[in-house]
């Protein structure tokens, strides 16, 4: 019962959630715009937002000044919530996305959660166990990648 | 509920005749039918103006929207506002502060929005403080108050801080005469006539928006009321409204009412800047308070000031002139074309329209009918455009439409008349209910009013809304104004007590770069831990600071031990959210102060003395998310002679054991 007081709770968060994102320049349908979960243009695998296997420039071997650099962001924006090993702590721990998730999926996802957290089954399953929508912790690109290049330096190490 | 000082007895007598006026006209006939769908905006869809209402004696800055009425947010200003910590937190304490040094309240009345070129440009909002004179600069990207200057030698800043058409001034005259503060104002109050004074000050605007005091006029002792800003060909004037040429000190509801014109007085401030620049201002010594908060430290930061420039404006016959304008003077209000010049007389029948050129014309010709107190009367007759005959009783405010028209309210007669600039005929009147105040067109004290809609801001409502004991709602009413015809569309309660306000289109001011969260990054504060490896407790004697931080939905830490009876816990608490509309909340059992609002990538601290020995819980206030209640932590006090050391931690949740 609890549960499911929470999970109305979300939801009627997430359209509240989405109504501000997208009132930015337009006032116009932001009452039509609910999603439902899942749409038919929305690639699981890609996730939603600027970056793709194309686009998403990944060197062989780690650079270790990027994932330093992403080691000091995330701990301002992100180990909060993160453990780096795969305990979860307010959100699932971090040890072995780079080898689950596609990177340019991570990077869409960080820079971009709420649309993905609206149409991504996976990551509204992952609601339903953590009942906190990852915040948009409002990332540059930059910032983004170097996370990332932490991310794959993290799963590197034993 | 307040009534009108000195329309007392003038309401006595037509009290009776205007309810008894207003009574047939009631809300079922004042209503139209297309009135609800004027005044309606859908749930999610967004008001055509923002409308920035002062909060009377609650001292704050209301903000709402036009058509629909709906309150979006109290901007704390100059009264303390427990909810958002304001005046609470370490950090805005010193906002708060003046001369005579923390103070919690004040008054605030009029709000000017800041203008480019006579035309509103959404920067800032200036109000006044009337009791503890002081002007506030709120900046409108963040609707929080950003700097608070006091006025030394002013008493009751009720004529400010009226705008001059490029922001060069917001201006400051002082309601009561005083002895300057840097003159012995130890004297009989009944030497008023020589030893009381009326100082206005000039307060400049720079480009971020800082004020300081650039100059005050030293003016015979008499009480200044309203004022407005030249605009166009009276760009380098303002125009003040005068009360109490009499020079009564006691008794000014009968003693203050004898003559039968008062004045309204036209500076010619740039008239004052030569003599400044001359060096002909006196550096007179005084005592005033000038705050600013600084967005990188999240910080108040108060410096007391110890001079201001005084120009004694009757040593000089050109910088000030007295027109003579009929019975107590209030509103003195400028039209868009900066030509006419209208002066409400509170306790007078008709509304007398000035015109600037003639007034100039007037000064080339010397046509002054006297000098009073050393400053030249010019003659009525050589500066009046005409007068609106029989207009309605106790004229307060006007406006403008910026199509040649004139909107006044009538406080007695409880109306709004509008009346043509050009040929001063009374084109309509509807009825307020009750007893209007201030009136405001979006626009409206501007080169470029944007019309549409007019607000009354009335005194009175009695009977409007569902009674709520002796103390009723303040209240509102929005009349479109589009058509010939004034329209009543809508009623809405408002909180504190409205006096003037201004509006301006939403998309003036929703895209001059709101912010929505402060950079993590550019936080300067100096008890700021940016990100939990950062979080700790330090002890310093008997203070402890707690660098915390809050994320959804925990603290860091979350459980604190080592602190003493009697020690002094700065709690600096760091919201590591970097989106819109995420802020944290932070409380502490026993707190002898409030509760802290968290902005995104804000750090504020609260103070919280350690009382008792014992467990005291703390959690976070503002809903944050599904787990929001979960978010709490506890703070162990031990004796003040106990030696448990600082220590503190998060997540650890391993059972220890007593022994």
């Amino acid at each position: 019962m609890k549960k499911a007081m929470f999970i109305l709770i979300m939801l009627s968060s997430s359209v509240f959630n989405f109504s501000c994102g997208g009132s930015e320049n337009t006032n116009e349908n932001n009452q039509e715009k609910t999603v439902e979960g899942g749409t038919e243009d929305y690639d699981p695998k890609r996730g939603e937002g600027k970056f793709s296997a194309e686009n998403l420039v990944v060197g062989e071997s780690i650079d270790l000044d990027m994932s330093a650099k992403g080691e000091a962001i995330s701990g301002t924006k992100c180990t909060s919530c993160h453990k780096l090993s795969e305990e979860k702590l307010v959100g699932p721990g971090w040890k072995g996305v780079t080898k689950k998730r596609e990177l340019y999926w991570i990077m869409n996802f960080i820079t971009n959660p709420d649309p993905m957290i609206e149409k991504d089954p996976e990551i509204q399953a992952q609601l339903e166990l953590c009942l906190v929508r990852m915040p948009n912790q409002n990332l540059s690109d930059e910032e983004a990648r170097s996370i990332v290049e932490f991310m794959r330096k993290n799963d590197e190490a034993k | 509920m307040k009534i009108v000082s000195k329309t007392i007895l003038i309401s006595v007598f037509f009290g009776l005749l205007a309810f008894v006026a207003c009574k047939p006209k009631n809300t079922s006939n004042a209503v139209s039918g297309d009135a609800s769908s004027k005044a309606y905006v859908a749930p999610g869809k967004y008001d055509e103006f923002y409308n920035f209402v002062s909060g009377g004696f609650n001292g704050q800055l209301s903000v709402y929207g036009l058509p629909s009425g709906r309150l979006f947010r109290s901007i704390p200003v100059f009264s303390v506002d427990p909810e958002k910590g304001w005046g609470f937190s370490e950090e805005s304490k010193p906002m708060l502060n003046t001369s005579h040094g923390f103070i919690p309240w004040d008054d605030a009345h009029h709000p000017e929005l800041s203008q480019t070129n006579g035309e509103v440009d959404g920067r800032w909002v200036f109000i006044n403080a009337n009791n503890t004179p002081r002007v506030a600069r709120i900046d409108l990207k963040t609707f929080k108050t950003a700097e608070i200057i006091e006025l030394p030698n002013s008493a009751g800043n009720h004529s400010s801080p009226f705008i001059t058409e490029n922001s060069e001034y917001v201006v400051a005259g002082t309601r009561f005469a005083v002895p300057g503060d840097y003159e012995n104002g130890d004297v009989p109050i009944n030497t008023y006539k020589e030893t009381f004074k009326s100082h206005m000050s000039f307060i400049s605007v720079g480009k971020e928006g800082e004020m300081d005091i650039a100059f005050q006029l030293r003016l015979p002792g008499i009480d200044f009321d309203k004022a407005h800003g030249g605009k166009g060909p009276s760009h380098g004037w303002f125009f003040f409204s005068c009360y109490n040429v009499e020079q009564a000190h006691t008794l000014l509801e009968v003693n203050a009412s004898q003559k039968d014109k008062d004045f309204i007085m036209a500076v010619n401030w740039k008239k004052a800047e030569e003599y400044i620049k001359a060096g002909k201002g006196k550096k007179e010594t005084v005592s005033y308070a000038h705050n600013t908060w600084n967005e990188s430290t999240h910080t108040g930061n108060s410096v007391l000031k110890n001079e201001v420039l005084v120009l004694d404006a009757t040593e000089f016959k050109d910088i000030c002139y007295f027109l003579p304008c009929p019975k107590s003077p209030h509103g003195t209000d400028v039209d868009p074309s900066g030509e006419y010049i209208c002066g409400s007389g509170k306790l007078a029948a008709l509304i007398p329209v000035f015109s600037f050129s003639k007034m100039i014309k007037a000064i080339e010709n010397n046509e002054f009918e006297t000098d009073y107190e050393g400053v030249h009367v010019i003659k009525y007759e050589s500066a009046l455009h005409g007068e609106v005959k029989k207009p309605g009783l106790g004229p307060l405010h006007t406006e403008f439409d910026g199509e040649g028209n004139a909107y006044t309210s009538f406080f007695v007669s409880s109306e709004i008349v509008k009346w043509s600039l050009k040929t001063l005929e009374v084109l309509d009147r509807v009825p307020t209910y009750y007893s209007v105040g201030h009136l405001m067109i979006p626009g409206g004290d501007t080169k470029k009013p944007f019309g549409k809609y007019l607000v009354a801001y009335n005194k009175i409502t009695k009977d409007r809304y569902l009674p709520t004991g002796p103390e009723l709602t303040q209240s509102a009413q929005l009349y479109d104004i589009s058509g010939g015809k004034m329209q009543l569309i809508l009623d809405f309660p408002t909180i504190g007590e409205p006096h003037y306000a201004q509006a301006a289109p939403a998309d003036l001011i929703r895209n001059n770069g709101q912010l929505k969260f402060y950079k993590i990054e550019d936080n300067k504060h100096p008890y700021a831990a940016k990100g939990e490896q950062e979080s700790k407790v330090v002890r310093e004697g008997n203070k402890v600071h707690v660098y915390m931080t809050c994320v959804r939905s925990h603290f860091a830490p979350d459980n604190i031990e080592g602190i003493k009876k009697g020690d002094e816990v700065y709690f600096h608490v760091t919201n590591l959210e970097q989106d819109w509309d995420v802020p944290h909340g932070f409380s502490v059992k026993g707190a002898q102060n409030a509760e802290l609002l968290i902005m995104p990538g804000e750090t504020a601290t609260l103070k919280w003395t350690a009382d008792r020995v014992g467990i005291t819980p703390f959690y976070c206030t503002d809903f944050c998310s599904a787990l929001h209640q979960e978010m709490q932590g506890y703070a162990r006090v031990s004796s003040a002679n106990s030696n448990v050391p600082i220590s503190f931690s998060l997540g650890n949740n391993t059972p220890g054991s007593l022994k």
